[in-house]
């Protein structure tokens, strides 16, 4: 290699070098800010923005689902497991909200603890399988949600097909 | 010995007039087994694969919506190394080659955000989210942008290819990020299904298609960005001798 392509190699390892460093200090800085959403214990733990719209995720807790049948108004509680936030909304739910799914709620905490949600997004897991296989693992009691059985989740199942 | 070899190729590749002609020959190829495992891949995924238990038939967008987005990826990272090849040794052709992936690039991430956002509406409850994957490719599509305008601005192509050349090499800390998101922050978008390292966690009935369109697409790339190539080639050197010579003497 001449001394010249030498000179430009070590340009672009600088060039390399430089920007990572400079991305990586960024996103360390923005760290908190890249978060999408909040669990329920950093809310429990006060760890958020008070007064303003936040977007809260985890678990549709287990037989926490209440439809009213005369509006499109719906209560639930968001679980990680450790704490639960109820969350009340009133629309229309994605075609994957049901007990034990990830959802993203986006809304306000009221004085009384409720989540007042005005929008309700389902997070999708990385799992994907056929529905036998899956049905097979519900009625092995393979299908939890922070160790409750999905009381719907058998029958979601069948209504899906 | 052989090594020498290899940098004499390297080299000869390098010089229009040869890769004009073995591009020419290599190309149909590509395009050939493109079409050949795309049909394999879309029959596996429209009639073969079962339904998703969650999401019956609406998943099989999948088959299109990963494989551009690896793709988009990937091809960033082949200008990157076209660029940096580009940057140290002066190659024309390189060069070239490297400023023709930014508009296939720029297509299939297209294609990823497109796929997304259709799968989104239903799935999610909407068309798009500004969490950390989804805005970290759409940055990667006005990367790609950026670099196709930086390109063009230039009177002279080769300058404009060293300016844009060094563009590239900033925007590869992108492709990390990218990959990376939905595991250093919480994300609307769900985390890596496909795992080099450990298990994958779609049942294995379901993965042949993937395989298949991932490869199409791979071919597809290589196929537009030799044709693609060849005729950046020609026409800035439409006034040469070895285009004359290749196209029957008076011209």
């Amino acid at each position: 290699m001449t001394p010249t392509r030498k000179k430009r190699l070590a340009v672009v390892g600088l060039i390399l070098l430089g920007v990572s460093a400079a991305t990586a200090i960024a996103l360390t800085a923005l760290n908190d800010a890249m978060r999408f959403s909040i669990g329920p214990s950093e809310i429990v733990a006060g760890d958020f923005p008070e007064g303003r719209q936040l977007r809260l995720g985890g678990l549709v807790a287990s037989g926490s689902v209440h439809r009213d049948t005369q509006s499109l108004a719906v209560n639930f509680r968001v679980t990680d497991c450790i704490h639960e936030i109820p969350v009340s909304f009133n629309g229309i739910l994605p075609d994957l909200f049901r007990e034990g799914q990830g959802v993203i709620a986006h809304g306000m905490l009221d004085e009384s603890g409720m989540f007042q949600a005005h929008e309700v997004l389902a997070r999708h897991d990385e799992t994907y399988m056929p529905p036998e296989v899956e049905r097979a693992m519900a009625l092995a009691g393979g299908n939890l949600v922070c160790g409750e059985p999905i009381e719907d989740h058998l029958a979601a199942v069948e209504v899906a097909y | 010995m052989i090594w020498k070899t290899l940098k004499v190729g390297f080299h000869r590749l390098g010089s229009p007039p040869t890769f004009y002609r073995i591009s020419a020959l290599i190309s149909p190829w590509l395009w050939a087994g493109f079409a050949l495992c795309t049909a394999i891949g879309l029959y596996y995924a429209l009639y073969v694969v079962p339904p998703d238990y969650q999401q019956s038939d609406s998943y099989r967008i999948l088959f299109i919506h990963v494989p551009s987005a690896w793709q988009a990826m990937a091809g960033y990272l082949v200008m990157a190394i076209l660029a940096a090849i580009a940057l140290v040794w002066r190659i024309r052709t390189t060069e070239i080659m490297a400023m023709m992936c930014a508009p296939i690039g720029a297509a299939f991430t297209v294609i990823c955000l497109l796929t997304g956002s259709l799968w989104g509406r239903p799935m999610w409850g909407t068309w798009w989210a500004w969490d950390a994957r989804l805005t970290s490719m759409l940055v990667l599509l006005f990367i790609y942008l950026g670099i196709m305008g930086l390109y063009a601005a230039f009177e002279d192509r080769r300058k404009g290819a060293r300016v844009a050349c060094i563009l590239v090499l900033v925007g590869v800390v992108n492709i990390p990020i990218i990959h990376f998101s939905v595991e250093w922050w919480t994300t609307l978008h769900q985390g890596s299904t496909i795992r080099f390292f450990g298990e994958s966690t779609m049942h294995p009935s379901m993965m042949p298609p993937l395989v298949w369109m991932t490869v199409a697409v791979k071919l597809m790339f290589g196929a537009v960005l030799l044709d693609r190539s060849r005729n950046e080639l020609l026409e800035q050197d439409r006034r040469k001798g070895w285009v004359r010579q290749a196209f029957g003497g008076d011209a």
